[in-house]
């Protein structure tokens, strides 16, 4: 990584520079003097002015001034940051999957279509469920479907008074925020001691209100709902239906499946179980899956297969589908890169993955463990992630998870996620994903070894942390105090630009 | 194969630290009932070279077929400076920036499209985008309704003139939260939402009217006096906008009179058209830009600059009490995972093209549409279905049905438009087309001549 800042490329602009063997030639004015006057732009768009070099060597800077898998070990849980293979890059790319127009005839796509219907088997046959829309664009939008679907299935019933969605109170931040995007209002359920939810507050939130519950499982505490089928019992004998977040698939996968679970609607983050790359935030896709008596309410459109030929089912064929939650059929790139590696695993690669994900995160708990680091669950197997506490450390020592997480970047690994679930104080969510070796793990093992020491012997270089990053820690209440969301000229700004 | 670097021996040395005899057994507190003995239905593992030739092989059956659909989605020709940044391990392979320290590339990045973002809009702040056009436009109505202290309504108005996809995704993202779209009808000569259509609403409780320019048939509507009609009621406007038309046409930010109040509130588009390539219709992005005074009221991350603790310049996400994360059941939005790979691309397509680049593309499929449609309309049976100006896409009406003249024209390699009759049945047998700066003069004659031989064929047949 590299440690020299880069200036904005607003400040390498100079007017009437331009990478011009990029563009069009020049239609001349007469090309345009159909377009009205009133309805005509003013004044030019602040773009770059820079040449072909300087925006390729802006941006390449940039990329230096990130960790990433690629580059880095990056542990960040929840997020399954395993490798992304090439492969699949470079397949999804080959021009004429990049060149097909959204609206082409299935007779022009017959080969695409293909990937997605296989593609929705597979999802099929890892979930266990009966059908599988491929269209929402995250892990979110997949929940939002779901719920949706969850309250069209009640709506068509006549069932009009369950408006509530349970979620256990380490839930993650969407399954709240889409109960709400549903008009659902939220119902929290704690969790017990071992991490599993409390069975008797469940049994006192379920009624004739309780549309449903959101689950993950493994959960996000990191260890497993061992009595999910007594909650499925109890949420479908009180009219309710299961949701399951699918971002923890990477640590079941081939072991045990969610409609087994008795789950009634899944997601599943192709960015993370599958591998498709985040982007620096995204794209990712979440697909959703149903069992058969949430499939008349799936968003379309969906590939279907009439004899021999692929073709789209849309409105026509689900008249009560939720609708559509994308212009086209949603992150078709993403959808095809998960394509080839699922291809690529097949299903013994699959049981290979959950597998060692859950190997290498139970060998993290265990050095940790002896490293000195507390376990939120010492009891528990972990999942396929852990979670360490570090409140003894945060009241003996006065140095936090945060400090721990900025320290572990000057070692040169991305910090696990921190203060999630906030039920665990001072916490580290810690995935190290299938993907990463003994070796990798051990010098994080001791880099966390070295930074408990550091503490207890030079506490200020830990909270002072990070020190070898381009940037010191940022000051996040000015950002959000003094506004500075876009670039302006020289003198305009309360900050000026580093370079 | 599935990319696992441990050896025998790792495992076993793993296996001991754990205090554990097998893999097995750290699966044991799944309810043995429950565990799966195997999975069928997943066919076996192919090698790269393998699945490299099937995925070949299927690509090369849909071929690259002479394309003039848009209708949302638009080819234009892609620098290839602009992939070779993206897919960028540093880039392609990093997450959120929640570490800000270790992600300023991926944070100045978002900046820097913030910027471009806003000023193409002509507004002040933009997010660092959402999933995509349609749902953006679902976003913003959601958005207005917030910020509109003033209504209670939960009405929005929406031309049929917008974007039937959108109209359909905005309804499926909102709806459950009583927000009610009510359709405005359009003018079926001229294309566009007349001014008179809104005199209805005069005097009703209305949260925001959502206006799309260029319409979805390239028509453009009289952005100025929608604009200021809604304003003069206290309604938001919410714009839905193609980027590249901007290098051109007046930006939402400037529509209606000038004075305080001029301009809509949000802008919402998709920006695929900005380095994003069709591939079957994602992933795109889309983008949110707004007025400073709703910013709090904006679903999805934000970066802000502020300074580090040894005074310097950095980047950090921001405001970020307005997101799931933090307000859970009460944030302006569930969005988490955006398109953030697709905002840089738009970040180096931007920059290479510049406001110069980017009129010229603009102009440049403009002046090829005008080439496109002049030469449709010179085929007998074939003419211009609305009056009045577009931009770089416009509807044509055939003197018969459209899909069996689309389907041979499919089969000899030309996508020669859209057909408008499953949307748009009353404006009888018509197509959309566009052309884009990638079509040359001998593609346009080629679809052209395609066409009238098709026609000729369908009347003598
Ligand atoms: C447990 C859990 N649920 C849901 C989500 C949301 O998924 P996405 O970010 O793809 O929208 C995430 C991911 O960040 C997650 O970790």
């Amino acid at each position: 990584m590299s440690s020299r800042l880069e200036k904005p490329i607003f400040e390498y602009s100079v007017t009437g520079r331009g990478a011009e063997d990029q563009w069009p030639r020049d239609p001349g004015t007469a090309a345009t003097d159909d377009l009205p006057a009133k309805l005509r732009r003013g004044k030019r768009p602040l773009l770059p002015e820079v040449s072909e070099l300087e925006a390729v060597r802006h941006f390449t800077r940039l990329s230096q001034l990130n960790f990433s898998i690629d580059t880095h070990f990056y542990p960040l849980g929840s997020c399954t940051m395993k490798y992304n293979p090439k492969a699949c890059n470079q397949y999804a790319m080959l021009p004429e999957y990049l060149a097909r127009h959204p609206l082409s005839p299935e007779s022009v796509g017959q080969g695409f279509l293909a990937c997605m219907y296989e593609l929705q088997e597979m999802l099929k046959a890892v979930t266990s469920m009966q059908a599988v829309a491929l269209s929402p664009m995250a892990g979110a939008q997949g929940e939002f479907a779901g719920v949706a679907m969850i309250r069209a299935y009640h709506r068509a019933r006549g069932d009009l008074e369950r408006n509530e969605i349970i979620v256990p109170e380490a839930a993650h931040g969407t399954n709240p925020a889409t109960a709400t995007m549903c008009g659902c209002v939220v119902r929290e359920v704690p969790v017990d001691a071992q991490g599993d939810v409390d069975l008797e507050a469940l049994a006192a939130a379920v009624g004739p209100k309780t549309a449903g519950i959101m689950l993950t499982n493994p959960s996000t505490l990191g260890v497993f709902e061992r009595r999910i089928e007594e909650v499925a019992r109890m949420v479908h004998a009180a009219g309710g239906l299961l949701y399951y977040d699918g971002a923890n698939l990477n640590a079941i996968l081939g072991k045990v499946r969610p409609g087994d679970m008795g789950f009634d609607v899944v997601h599943i983050n192709l960015h993370k179980t599958f591998s498709t790359p985040h982007g620096g935030g995204g794209p990712g896709a979440g697909p959703v899956g149903v069992s058969a008596r949430l499939a008349p309410f799936l968003p379309v459109p969906i590939v279907g297969r009439r004899g021999e030929r692929y073709c789209w089912l849309t409105e026509r064929d689900l008249p009560q589908s939720i609708g559509r939650l994308s212009g086209f059929m949603g992150n078709a790139g993403v959808l095809l890169r998960a394509y080839v590696y699922m291809r690529m695993l097949g299903r013994e690669g699959m049981v290979k993955v959950s597998e060692h994900a859950t190997l290498n995160a139970n060998y993290l708990l265990a050095q940790l463990t002896r490293a000195g680091f507390d376990a939120a669950y010492p009891t528990r197997r972990a999942s396929h992630e852990l979670i360490i506490t570090l409140r003894r450390q945060a009241k003996e020592l006065g140095v936090t998870a945060m400090d721990f997480a900025k320290r572990l970047l000057d070692h040169g690994m991305h910090a696990p996620t921190t203060y999630f679930p906030l039920l665990v104080p001072e916490c580290l969510l810690i995935e190290p994903t299938e993907t990463e070796s003994k070796a990798a793990l051990d010098a994080f093992v001791a880099a966390m070894g070295d930074i408990l020491a550091e503490a207890v012997k030079e506490p200020e270089r830990v909270t002072g942390a990070p020190h070898t990053m381009p940037v010191r820690r940022l000051d996040d209440v000015r950002a959000a105090k003094q506004l500075d969301l876009t670039w302006k000229p020289a003198g305009a700004h309360a900050i000026p630009s580093t370079s | 194969m599935a990319f696992i670097p441990h050896t025998r021996a790792d495992v076993e040395s793993m296996l001991a630290a754990i205090g554990v005899g097998s893999i097995e057994q750290l699966f044991d507190e799944i309810p043995a009932n429950l565990r799966l003995a195997a999975l069928s239905n997943v066919p076996e593992a192919l090698s790269e070279m393998e699945v490299g030739r099937l995925m070949t092989e299927r690509a090369r059956l849909d071929g690259r077929p002479l394309c003039f659909i848009g209708a949302g989605a638009y080819e234009h020709h892609i620098p290839a400076a602009v992939w070779a940044i993206a897919t960028r391990g540093e880039f392609y392979s990093a997450y959120t920036p929640y570490q800000a320290e270790a992600s300023q590339g991926t944070l100045q990045l978002l900046y820097e499209y913030q910027t471009m973002m806003a000023s193409l809009t002509g507004m002040e702040v933009s997010n660092a985008s959402l999933y995509d056009g349609a749902s953006a436009m679902g976003e913003a109505c959601l958005m207005a309704v917030r910020a509109n202290r003033k209504s209670r309504s939960r009405r929005i108005l929406v031309p049929s003139t917008v974007n039937p996809h959108y109209r359909r995704t905005a309804a499926a993202v909102a709806g459950n939260q009583g927000l009610v779209f009510e359709e405005l009808p359009y003018c079926t000569e001229e294309g566009c939402v007349p001014a008179g259509a809104l005199a209805r609403y005069d005097g009703e409780d209305i949260t925001a009217l959502v206006i799309q320019q260029p319409n979805f048939f390239g028509r453009l509507e009289d952005v100025d006096a929608l604009c200021d009609w809604a304003h003069a009621r206290n309604i938001l406007v919410v714009a839905v906008v193609n980027p590249t038309s901007l290098a051109l046409l007046k930006p939402p930010g400037e529509w209606g009179s000038q004075g305080a109040n001029k301009g809509a509130d949000i802008a919402v588009g998709d920006g695929q058209p900005l380095g994003v390539p069709l591939s079957s219709g994602g992933p795109y992005f889309g983008f949110m830009t707004a007025r400073m005074e709703h910013v709090r009221q904006m679903p999805g991350r934000i970066v802000g600059r502020t300074l580090d603790a040894a005074g310097r310049a950095g980047f950090t996400l921001t405001l970020q009490a307005r997101e799931q994360h933090i307000r859970r059941a009460k944030a302006t939005s569930n969005i988490c995972t955006n398109q953030g790979l697709l905002v840089t691309a738009a970040a180096v397509y931007l920059s290479l093209m510049g406001p110069a680049g980017l009129e010229r593309v603009a102009a440049a499929s403009h002046a090829r549409t005008r080439e496109l449609v002049g030469a449709l309309t010179r085929v007998p049976g074939v003419r211009r279905l609305f009056r009045g100006p577009v931009f770089h896409e416009e509807a044509i009406a055939l003197d018969r049905p459209a899909a069996p003249v689309l389907e041979k024209l499919a089969a000899r390699g030309i996508l020669a438009g859209l057909d408008l009759a499953e949307h748009y049945p009353e404006l009888g047998p018509a197509l959309l087309v566009c052309a884009t700066e990638t079509k040359t003069s001998a593609d346009i004659e080629r679809c052209a001549g395609a066409l009238a031989e098709c026609l000729r064929e369908a009347r003598a047949a």
